[in-house]
């Protein structure tokens, strides 16, 4: 089950409007939540350049969108991913490439430049359902 | 080796997927690093931000539609996925049966009652927290506060009317409580919940007419229900939407003319409003190798509108369309369309899983730091 591991952890995206003053207990239960943290192994026969990642309760959602960020990288000669089996939430992934740079760092940039992709489509969406909400109120009120 | 700059129809051609008659094919995107020789494909920030749109068809509270365009399907198909599974929302988990004489089981009730969408302050909702159940590892799991639980209660029997007309049959009128709907269950708020749930933020079903049992004189039903949040992979009680999906724009093109009875035909083959019949015009009469010459008045079929499109195909079987119409799918402008439940706005939705997503990144970013160290 994908949400075991997740649903355990710190609020994810709604914690926008935490509570202005925390209650001691509450922050007892954020510190032990930082602590708990994803857990990515590396498995076994990497190489500096050609490195297998397993991700823990990871499924296709972040698969499928990072072998697509690591694979725009120039400098990497491979990558994909696998669910070696439907009933365990593992995802591994596998990055092969060229002699200038290495996997961790792949991986690292394909990650910053998906939090990249994402900021730039909450800023479009943002825009454009600004700019049609506004056009509807005009035509509303016209 | 010089950058190559493919030309315009090539890049038409990789934008499309095609639809055959009875096969999809140039199904793969193409653009990364070293798949066409002298192209760059990298990884382009300012690219895409140049490329990437978002166009809105429309933005309701319970249903928004909108467009994608210029994001690799990868992308599109993890914010879908985040969207159900992902985005979390508040529902009922435990129920507490004081007290049910009514014929539905203990069981099947509260699966029933945890289905049932609430709405409330998002506000409140946002501040409230992950609820930690008991598992192997945390015996303990965390304790019921108003930070992560929300109580609600259904109290209810039925009893004889006294005042029924006596050839009175249906139950309704016969008896009082004898149904049971949604908007019988109340809001207990307890500590800092009194602050954000008021009014018409209090948490309550967003549909008030859900039935959700049946009884008669003399039963009753009697129990606490305690709602945290969780997310749809857990159970789809806590998904946020009741559909979120894609498809890609269609894209229709009449390759040599259609004209005539043909063009009447043509239009059947799609729903109404995609293709048009308008005359063939003086000017493309005169133009040579256009295929309309000596054709002047007569109508032909136009491509009015291919976002209406079902891509039936239907076109495809007529022989006398051979040829002359390709069909296709835009690869990289996705439709969107997520019906939310009730609980938050529909757009909001998307911006959370685009959130999600983020912190998704950052956390494996940290792990990764983490493993390195």
């Amino acid at each position: 089950m994908p949400a075991s591991v997740h649903s355990q952890d710190q609020d994810q995206s709604m914690m926008d409007a935490t509570a202005a003053a925390p209650q001691e207990q509450e922050q007892q239960v954020e510190q032990e939540e930082v602590l708990e943290e994803k857990r990515i192994t590396v498995l076994p026969g990497a190489t500096e350049t050609a490195a297998s990642f397993q991700f823990e309760g990871e499924g296709h959602t972040l698969g499928n969108a990072l072998r697509y960020a690591i694979m725009k990288n120039p400098q990497v000669e491979f990558c994909g991913y696998t669910i070696p089996h439907p009933s365990e939430t593992k995802m591994n992934l596998r990055i092969q490439t060229y002699d200038t740079t290495n996997a961790v760092e792949a991986l690292e940039k394909g990650l910053d430049s998906l939090m990249d992709l994402c900021d730039v489509v909450t800023d479009k969406f943002t825009a454009s359902r600004d700019a049609f909400n506004a056009s509807e109120a005009d035509k509303m009120s016209s | 080796m010089a950058p190559l700059v493919p030309s315009q129809a090539e890049l038409d051609r990789r934008r499309l997927v095609d639809i055959n008659l009875e096969t999809v094919s140039n199904i793969p995107s193409t653009d990364f690093p070293g798949h066409w020789p002298g192209e760059s494909h990298e990884w382009n920030l300012e690219k895409f931000r140049n490329e990437f749109n978002v166009e809105f068809h429309r933005n309701e509270r319970f249903e928004s539609s909108f467009s994608l365009i210029g994001v690799d399907a990868s992308i599109a198909n993890a914010f879908r996925r985040i969207v159900m599974a992902e985005v979390p929302s508040v529902a009922i988990e435990f129920v507490f049966v004081h007290n049910n004489t009514s014929v539905i089981q203990d069981e099947v009730l509260a699966q029933r009652l945890g289905l049932i969408p609430l709405k409330g302050s998002v506000d409140g909702i946002n501040w409230m927290r992950w609820f930690k159940k008991a598992t192997e590892d945390d015996p303990e799991g965390s304790d019921p506060s108003d930070y992560n639980t929300i109580v609600l209660r259904l109290d209810i029997e039925c009893t004889k009317n006294p005042n029924a007309d006596p050839t009175e049959n249906d139950p309704r009128k016969l008896y009082k409580n004898a149904h049971v709907y949604a908007r019988d269950i109340t809001f207990h708020p307890v500590g800092r919940q009194e602050q954000f749930f008021t009014g018409e933020d209090a948490i309550q079903p967003v549909n008030p007419d859900i039935l959700i049992a049946k009884l008669r004189p003399g039963q009753k039903i009697d129990l606490e229900m305690h709602c945290i949040k969780g997310i749809g992979a857990d159970h789809a009680k806590f998904s946020p939407v009741a559909t979120a999906s894609y498809r890609l724009l269609p894209d229709i093109q009449i390759l040599r003319p259609i004209l005539g009875e043909d063009a009447k035909k043509f239009a059947k083959c799609f729903p109404k409003g995609v293709i048009g019949l308008e005359p063939v015009t003086r000017e493309e009469a005169a133009k040579q190798g256009s295929g309309y010459e000596g054709h002047e008045g007569e109508t032909k079929a136009v491509v009015r509108d291919a976002f209406k499109d079902t891509v039936s195909r239907e076109c495809l079987r007529h022989e006398e369309f051979q040829g002359k119409v390709k069909l296709g799918r835009v690869r990289d402008h996705f439709i969107f369309n997520i019906e939310s439940t009730g609980q938050f706005d529909s757009d909001v939705l998307f911006l959370e899983s685009v959130k999600v997503l983020k912190l998704k990144c950052a956390r494996w970013k940290r792990g990764l730091a983490d493993l390195m160290r």
